[in-house]
């Protein structure tokens, strides 16, 4: 398994786009072939991850040194190379990412959105995969903006034609549009302003590290160094941090850049909403961890009450937000918002406990934000709407359905002993005590605030329960044939229920392979001792 | 934390409780166990799965008792921890269960309420819908509860905490065809995670500052007087006490327990005397060293707030028509008791307050059970007379009626020995409010009893008796509700028993507790006769038979009962509130989202699509095209594949937004 070190990561990331070429040789009709080829490749990534889990060395888990590391010269006039590795921080998003992908293909096994066309999703779902789990192990700026703008397109396809085609009022269009149209012509083009500034912030730093002794570089490692030595500073590395932000605040999404988001999430087809909110907006926040504060501390550190304060807005405006709905969907959608919010002000304390709830909120998020976008699409495929007046009563016409739905707000509101907990709690934790140095005024007044955001949450969840699952169920419904969950979907959906039951009360699954990498992600980046000493090392 | 269990075990010389206290946690998982069980298979049981739960319990009683005995045989002080996740900074999460004086009682009182309970419910649900779901989440309401008194720590404490409302959200909904039952259980769930907020950052605050969630090292830091638990011991105290209101009913979070009776009764049963409600209570009593060695000016709060509760809040049982309403308000009453005992620093007062009040309010509860289950109905202008027709619910409800009015049953010793409490405290005030508290009690029980069981009857049909199974589990409770307050007479100390005073102390630090050590006999007199006066009076107005029950139940003070009747408007300010978030608030947060910041960025993408029709159209039509129009072979068909694209006004609005972004991204490479 020598051979492994090398070539794991490249598995785990390319073999669903080697799942793409045999997809593309399987004729349009062969259904069954398509599926299982859609399957086993993003199985094989799955175990793929398994195995890097296996041969991950927890012992030597400390910041900047990574693990089944690759670099190989890609394009050498830029210096810019393939490199990949990961670390105890991009771990867990790894296999979240692969382990996700396996649900949403035996999901859509039997739950194809018009105009079906498996072939064509499988592959856009596999494209998908490659960008996902590549943006979690790039370890070059260019290589991961590569991977972080392909998952943009297959996206953008999945929601422009296999969405919602309601026609729907644009506020400040005269003529209605196609719900599907508008809503994946804004995520991509609101994603694309986001990865304008993104890629500028990149460039700065490639071309600001000229002047150090590593030459100009995309190197994620070799920048870290730089940030943690003080490379970087001033009006432009403030700027730089401001233009990377926003890169990645559009993509989580923070207030105020989060419209895109309930009307790619409603549109979208079922997996395209579940791989969105598991997956793709982690693609923000992990962003942040990995490249925001390690290469430009000093900066993060005086942005940090600015995105605390975003952070907190989304947790109340967004549940608020969620009160408004009417729409099943986009009621989950905009509870994201809130979600998102305690990841970043989890991240915003920039201490070791508000990054591990940032993670550990991250997978949690993935598991039952997905999962809830997988019920939601599996009820919107029997009642055929997603108008929460309209429905009523589904715990008594699918019981276990019903159940499942019951469990997983309750778990996404928060309850402790359930896998959102940890992320909300731990966020508030870390609140009380930020990085010294810090507004203690204004990380405390999160925490008031963001803890007063969990009752909220409470409230549109329960809400939603009772509009949604109990109650006598309408009249139209009667005689209706709605059979209950089929086993494709307890297949996809009874792995994540076991894993939300399991991280909430062993925590510790998570916590193991963040926990060393984070504190010594800290103490590089914020302890100015620990700074002094790098600067020395490589004479910054 | 294993030094400190040594240490503290030879203080007070108890010991480790051995085999038994180290497997205490079978009590924790068991109804969880039963939970799992009942899902899978109560469909094809005879009694849908309730023998399973009544069999945990069962079980989880054989240890409770051991251990209960072995506490009172020289106390047990025991605990297991495991580690279920660690940050690099320190912050450790654990799970486990902690063995002393205070926790074994709750085991004890969880469990044999909780048995009794259940058993009783195997009758009153016989014939009800979803009764295998009923027992599941009973069971899952009882493991909670367990989950929480058992904890070592905050974060677990919390776990069950949060527990013990999911599981009575689901049963107070339990009917849930009806909204009105839903909301009922919101109303539940929303009050208490409104609390909740308080209990989360009191956690934040105690656990930061000290380095430990774990009970015994706050205790010994509030003990030894540590300096950084000091700094936040007051806005920590507050704050879970904030937390403990909820659960416990304090007011003006009282409001969710009235409501809660939407649940089948022996929820309520169960809610009322052993889990859920006693919940905030416990919690005081686990961080009394806090209260007591730091947190000194918090409990002018609480006093004030637990003063208010047992009277305003008690007057309110006088108004209400609902048998089991006017149980609820009077649990609130009680619960005033104990959190004001608490305040003034009588521990084991307001403790064993909570232990006789566990039994007889169970014991009311199923009595009342019993009646609605005979003339079913809820409605007391429904009975009347019943006395003739249930003789064993009649006289084991009159038990508990005496108990609660603390007329010489164990009521009286445990409501005595607070009112004793608050007379050494010097809170004289307090006092004669809480005599007057007794006096109320006394009064609307007295009303209750005779509208139900005293004069003709005035109900449809012919009621019965109910069934043995349950008028066995009403006898079984009437013992202690009767007999109790011996465990616990100032002074008196049983044979290889000792006393309650003696069990509670059985913790990691001394309680500093207040206690009495011999009978005040003249505020038991003053108690006694307030009580029995209330009893008379009542005698007086709702003893005399009548036409209707409504005539009998004319009394009215003007002013007074129509506010009591308007609960004092809170319910409708709440309800306001809530009404305010949900709409006009949700819906502007919802239209800003909609037409500010999405019309921003569409009247953005508006302009940049109006630049792009002016280029194409002026410039390279006009301008640039008039130039090469001579060329305009080729033009031409650029010009139509262009033209095409514009066919859609949407594909043209992304096409020149892609366009702007675009030349965004040249001119800042450019710039740079």
């Amino acid at each position: 398994m020598e051979w492994f070190e090398t070539w794991g990561l490249t598995l785990t990331v390319f073999l669903p786009l080697v799942g793409v070429v045999f997809l593309g040789l399987i004729p349009k009709e062969n259904e069954i072939a398509l599926k299982t080829t859609g399957l086993v490749a993003s199985i094989m990534a799955f175990v793929a991850s398994l195995i890097l889990i296996a041969r991950f060395d927890f012992s030597s888990n400390t910041y900047n040194s990574y693990q089944f590391e690759v670099s190989e010269t890609w394009i050498g006039a830029i210096n810019a190379n393939y490199h990949v590795g990961i670390d105890g921080i991009s771990l867990p998003m790894l296999v979240l990412s692969t382990f996700v992908m396996v649900l949403a293909v035996i999901y859509s096994w039997n739950h194809w959105d018009e105009p079906k066309n498996p072939k064509a999703f499988l592959i856009l779902m596999m494209i998908l995969a490659t960008g996902m789990n590549g943006t979690f192990v790039a370890l070059d700026l260019v290589l991961f903006f590569l991977f972080f703008e392909i998952v943009l397109l297959p996206m953008y396809f999945m929601i422009g034609i296999w969405g919602d085609k309601t026609p729907r009022r644009i506020p400040g269009f005269a003529k209605e549009f196609e719900t599907r149209l508008y809503a994946a012509i804004k995520f991509f083009l609101f994603t694309l302003f986001g990865s304008a500034f993104l890629l500028l912030g990149f460039l700065a730093l490639y071309f600001e590290s000229g002047n150090s002794q590593f030459g100009r570089t995309f190197d994620i490692p070799q920048l870290t160094e730089l940030g943690a030595s003080g490379a970087f500073s001033g009006t432009f590395a403030f700027l730089v941090f401001g233009a990377i932000f926003l890169g990645f605040a559009v993509k989580v999404p923070m207030f105020p850049f989060h419209t895109w988001l309930p009307d790619a999430h409603t549109a979208a087809p079922t997996v395209g909403s579940v791989l969105l909110a598991a997956i793709l907006l982690k693609l923000g926040s992990y962003g942040f961890i990995r490249i925001s504060l390690p290469i430009l501390p000093e900066e993060a550190m005086s942005w940090a009450p600015f995105i605390a304060i975003l952070a907190v807005i989304g947790i109340i405006y967004g549940s608020l937000a969620c009160l408004a709905q009417s729409d099943m969907k986009r009621l989950i959608a905009f509870s994201s918002v809130g979600h998102m919010g305690f990841i970043m002000l989890g991240i915003s304390t920039m201490t070791d406990i508000g990054i591990n709830a940032a993670i550990i909120g991250m997978v949690a998020h993935g598991l039952i934000t997905g999962l809830l976008f997988f019920i939601a699409g599996s009820m919107h495929h029997r009642y055929h709407t997603r108008e929460m007046a309209r429905l009523g009563g589904n715990i008594k016409l699918m019981p276990v359905m019903g159940g499942i739905l019951a469990f997983t707000a309750m778990a996404s509101l928060g309850l402790p002993g359930l896998a959102g907990f940890w992320g909300e709690f731990m966020s508030l934790v870390a609140s009380f005590n930020p990085l010294p140095g810090l507004s203690l005024g204004v990380f405390r007044s999160a925490m008031v605030i963001g803890a007063i955001g969990t009752v909220l949450t409470a409230g549109y969840m329960l809400w939603m329960l009772q509009k949604v699952n109990l109650g006598e169920p309408g009249d139209e419904w009667e005689g209706k044939e709605l059979h209950d969950v089929d086993r494709f979907e307890l297949a996809a959906w009874v792995p994540l229920i076991v894993l939300i039951v399991v991280i909430g009360f062993f925590p510790k699954i998570i916590f193991n392979s963040t926990t060393d990498v984070v504190t010594s992600l800290v103490d590089m980046a914020f302890n100015p001792e620990t700074t002094a000493s790098i600067s020395s090392q490589i004479g910054g | 934390m294993m030094s400190r269990l040594l240490f503290a075990a030879e203080e007070i010389h108890a010991g480790d409780g051995g085999w038994w206290a180290d497997t205490a946690g079978v009590m924790l998982v068991l109804p969880f166990v039963a939970f799992l069980l009942i899902l899978a298979f109560g469909k094809k049981l005879k009694y849908k799965g309730g023998e399973i739960a009544v069999a945990a319990l069962a079980i989880n009683l054989v240890w409770a008792t051991v251990l209960l005995l072995m506490n009172a045989n020289g106390g047990v002080l025991d605990q297991i921890t495991f580690e279920i996740g660690h940050i690099g900074s320190g912050l450790v999460f654990e799970l486990g269960w902690v063995v002393d004086g205070l926790s074994i009682l709750m085991f004890f009182l969880v469990n044999f309420v909780g048995l009794v309970v259940f058993v009783y419910a195997l009758g009153y649900m016989k014939d009800d819908v979803r009764v295998d779901w009923f027992f599941a989440a009973f069971s899952l309401f009882a493991g909670a509860m367990l989950v929480l008194v058992g904890a070592p720590n905050l974060i677990q404490l919390i776990i069950g905490w949060e527990g013990v409302g999911l599981a009575s959200y689901l049963l107070i909904g339990f009917y849930w065809e009806d909204l009105d039952n839903v909301r009922a259980g919101n109303k539940a769930f929303l009050t208490n995670k409104v609390a909740d907020v308080g209990l989360i950052l009191g956690a934040i605050l105690v656990g930061v500052s000290i380095g430990s969630w774990d009970f015994g090292a706050i205790d010994f830091a509030a003990f030894e007087g540590a300096p950084e638990l000091a700094a936040v011991a007051t806005a920590g105290g507050l704050l879970l006490f904030f937390g403990a209101m909820g659960k416990s009913a304090q007011f003006p979070f009282h409001i969710w327990l009235p409501d809660a009776m939407a649940g089948p009764t022996p929820v309520s049963a169960l809610m009322h005397a052993a889990t859920m409600v006693t919940a905030g209570i416990y919690l005081m009593a686990r961080m009394f060293p806090l209260f007591e060695y730091m947190a000194q000016n918090v409990r002018i709060v609480m006093i004030v707030i637990g003063t208010v509760t047992l009277f305003g809040v008690g007057l309110l049982a006088i108004v209400a028509d609902d048998i089991k309403k006017v149980l609820a308000y009077s649990t609130v009453s009680q619960l005033g008791y104990m959190m004001t005992a608490i305040a003034a620093g009588g521990y084991t007062a307001g403790m064993f307050h909570l232990f006789t009040h566990a039994s007889f309010k169970a014991l009311l509860f199923l009595g009342a059970g019993s009646v609605i289950h005979a003339v079913h109905s809820n409605d007391m202008s429904d009975m009347g007379g019943l006395r003739k027709f249930m003789p064993t619910t009649f006289w084991t409800w009159v038990v508990g009626a005496l108990a609660l009015s603390g007329i010489g049953l164990s009521g009286f010793w445990s409501k005595d020995e607070i009112l004793a409490t608050m007379g050494e405290q010097g809170l004289t005030v307090v006092l004669w409010i809480s005599i007057a508290g007794a006096f109320v009690t006394a009064f609307y029980m007295a009303r209750a009893t005779f509208l139900t069981f005293f004069g003709s009857y005035k109900g449809d049909g012919q009621p019965h008796e109910s069934p043995r199974i349950m008028t066995v589990p009403l006898v079984i409770l009437a013992v202690p509700a009767a007999v109790a307050g011996v465990l616990n007479i100032p002074g008196l100390s049983l044979p290889r028993l000792g006393n309650f005073t003696e069990w509670l102390a059985v913790r990691l630090v001394p309680m500093g507790d207040h206690h009495a050590e011999a009978i005040n006999f003249g505020l038991a007199a003053m108690g006694l006769a307030a009580a029995v006066l209330g009893v008379v009076i009542g005698w007086l107005i709702y003893y005399p038979d009548k036409e209707t029950q409504l005539q009998r139940d004319s009394f009215e003070i003007p002013v007074l009962f129509p506010l009591l009747r308007k609960k004092y408007y809170i319910d409708d300010l709440a309800l306001g509130i809530v009404a305010l978030i949900k709409g006009p608030l949700a819906r502007l947060v919802d239209w800003t989202s909609t037409y500010v910041i999405e019309g921003l960025v569409n009247g953005v993408a508006g302009l940049v699509k109006g630049f792009g029709v002016f280029v194409y159209d002026t410039l390279d039509q006009r301008g640039v095209d008039g130039v090469f129009n001579g060329l305009s072979a080729a033009a031409d068909g650029a010009g139509s594949v262009v033209r095409k694209w514009q066919s859609g006004r949407v594909q043209q609005y992304a096409a020149s937004f892609v366009a702007g972004a675009l030349i965004l991204v040249v001119l800042f490479v450019f710039v740079i």
